[in-house]
């Protein structure tokens, strides 16, 4: 239905002896006052001004040069190669929790919830300092890894490991939304078919949920490749081990404020193309 | 298909006992909230009872008591629900979903789609195989979802109000391929439709708060209903109470005098009913006098046109809703209109009284 209405919204009507005219969808009487336009305008200024700031002191001439230098490189590869495998740990731990807190009924399911959603409000610092204690030297379960020859503290799985833990709970909380949203009718009716639980996880609900996965995980990728606090707290700085590119961002911010504004512009369009990617999965799941 | 169904579940109020014999199609009956859905998802397995105990056709569905704990899950039971919405796996195509219960049990992809085809070519939309659900009408989804229910074979197929969703118009060609489909199929069906009850069940089980309220043969059931609900749904109006001396008397004090049901024989003071057609209601102004017919003061409480008839209904001061069928011609002479004092007018011959 959804599809029909969209598609007769810009419809071609090809009335006889007239050309095809596209038809606009009417403008339908919002009913906001005219006064709200101004904190909606201001918010939306808060948000671009800097970004046009910042794309104004861009020194384009040495742009190439300062994007390319070989710390640069190596921030950017580092990023991209820990966020893409923060994004595969995230769809392998995430998808099971998000099903077992839409589907499963079971005894502090809610606590469980709250707890896995903490990282999001929780200052990534503090996660670092709690990841550090965890898997540190002197940590929790550190300390025995220590003893097998494994360090994690401030080596690239840290990073990994920093990033998973405050990328996670955003692909749990879109995709457990997205599961909720469908509802369980689709999988009761495949279970009446004769379809046991393995069968319809992979032949009903993941397909149902794709589209809903696909942005989580983008989402969840766009997060990874932000994350700052965690990591410098959990993975210090290392230049191609630990140095993702907001730490570079951080520390050239001061020697060369110009590569800062280069590197940072990078991030900006990443940020745009996660954007569009995002809206045109949720466009597509809508058709 | 024959059923010994108990289940329990207290969460919702439900206490229920139902057989059905071997080749019954049973049709449930019951207000919103009743427990018909409950029923069903019992049945089919997507909702747990506290206790009880559930044998189809000599296969035990679960048995969960102080010292058992048996259940089957959905998808080992055999049994389909189809339900008021198509509920079509909007990412396969028609002939996809339809192959989906036979792929789900192992059969290969070409056995599964010539089986498909069959069942498409069953319901009438043999052509509609290479599209997606999303292309479908409401009438065209809903053939699909019997094709993808009865592919799966199923030894009990549920249906939940299978035609309340589609137009006026689709419903009964749907209910012509459901007659053919169905005939010699063990199926369950919740209705709210006296047509669906009449052409598509040999069983009316009647739900009322989680309990069964009544169950019997179809036509029996029909014909003398036992609950207000039931006696609605076959449009014929039903006193409940005890019996004297050739009448039913309820407790507030209506008495209705008839003759008592072929092959059944009433005491005095037995629980009884008396069930009479609108058809054989007359209406007056003022209670005709010396006849021996029984003369019930109502007052007029709406009216509604019903072919060349128009059916009065009337309330009798005592809670009981009543309902009359008389011409045009007549509710014009007598004047009738919400509000208006009348008698209505019944012949003995045309109650019927049985016991409850």
């Amino acid at each position: 239905m959804t599809s029909l209405t969209a598609r007769s919204a810009q419809a071609r009507l090809a009335l006889p002896g007239r050309a095809p005219a596209v038809v606009r969808a009417p403008r339908v009487y919002s009913g906001l006052p005219r006064w709200l336009m101004l904190p909606a305008a201001a918010g939306a200024a808060l948000v671009l001004f800097p970004l046009v700031a910042m794309g104004a002191r861009v020194d384009w001439a040495e742009f190439g040069q300062l994007v390319a230098s070989e710390s640069s490189l190596a921030a950017l590869a580092l990023s991209l190669q820990t966020s893409a495998t923060t994004t595969v740990v995230c769809l392998v731990l995430g998808v099971p929790l998000a099903l077992v807190l839409a589907r499963a009924q079971f005894r502090g399911q809610q606590l469980l919830r709250s707890l896995v959603l903490l990282p999001l409000v929780l200052p990534p610092v503090v996660g670092g300092i709690a990841l550090l204690y965890t898997f540190g030297r002197q940590g929790l379960l550190g300390s025995s890894l220590e003893l097998l020859g494994i360090q994690v503290a401030f080596s690239t799985v840290a990073v990994v490991l920093a990033q998973t833990f405050v990328a996670l709970p955003f692909l749990v909380l879109s995709l457990e939304g997205t599961l909720r949203t469908f509802g369980q009718r689709y999988e009761l009716v495949a279970a009446t078919l004769g379809a046991g639980p393995s069968v319809v996880l992979a032949k009903v609900t993941l397909p149902l949920v794709l589209p809903g996965l696909a942005s989580a995980a983008v989402l969840s990728f766009a997060r990874a490749l932000g994350e700052f606090g965690a990591t410098i707290t959990f993975a210090g700085s290392l230049q191609g081990v630990t140095r993702t590119l907001p730490l570079e961002i951080f520390l050239q911010r001061v020697d060369d404020p110009d590569a800062a504004i280069a590197l940072s512009l990078v991030l900006v369009v990443v940020a745009v193309v996660v954007t569009a990617v995002t809206s045109r999965i949720s466009n597509w799941a809508i058709r | 298909m024959s059923l010994a169904f108990t289940a329990e579940l207290a969460e919702r109020g439900f206490e229920a006992q139902i057989e059905v014999r071997p080749g019954e199609r049973v049709a449930v009956l019951g207000h919103n909230g009743s427990g018909k859905s409950t029923l069903l998802n019992l049945l089919a397995g997507t909702l747990r009872p506290d206790s009880g105990k559930a044998v189809l056709s000599g296969r035990t569905l679960f048995h969960l008591g102080s010292r058992t704990n048996r259940w089957l899950p959905p998808h080992a039971r055999g049994i389909s629900l189809l339900a008021q919405d198509a509920l079509l796996f909007p990412h396969l195509s028609v002939i996809d979903n339809v192959a989906f219960g036979p792929r789900a049990k192992g059969a290969s992809k070409a056995e599964a789609h010539q089986g498909a085809e069959r069942w498409l070519a069953e319901v009438g939309v043999a052509d509609l195989a290479g599209r997606r659900p999303g292309q479908l009408s409401g009438g065209q989804a809903q053939r699909v979802a019997i094709a993808r229910a009865l592919a799966a074979d199923p030894k009990l197929l549920l249906l939940d109000e299978p035609m309340a969703a589609l137009d006026v118009a689709v419903a009964p060609l749907l209910r012509r391929v459901l007659r053919r489909v169905l005939n010699g199929r063990a199926t369950m069906m919740v209705t709210h439709d006296l047509l669906d009850a009449m052409l598509l069940s040999d069983r009316i089980i009647v739900m009322e708060r989680g309990q069964v309220a009544e169950s019997g043969p179809t036509e029996e059931v029909l014909r003398h209903p036992r609950t207000r609900f039931t006696a609605r749904i076959a449009g014929l109006n039903l006193i409940r109470g005890h019996y004297r001396e050739g009448a039913v008397y309820d407790d507030t004090g209506l008495s209705v005098e008839g003759a008592v049901k072929e092959g059944e024989s009433l005491a005095d003071g037995a629980l009884a009913a008396a069930v009479f057609a609108p058809s054989g209601v007359s209406i007056f102004l003022e209670p005709p006098a010396g006849s021996p017919r029984n003369n019930l003061s109502v007052r007029v409480a709406e009216l509604e046109p019903l072919g060349d008839l128009v059916r009065v209904r009337s309330d009798d001061h005592h809670g009981h809703i009543l309902a009359a069928d008389v011409t045009a011609r007549s509710v014009a002479a007598l004047d009738l209109y919400p509000g208006r004092e009348v008698t209505y007018s019944i012949k003995a011959a045309a109650v019927t009284l049985f016991p409850l």
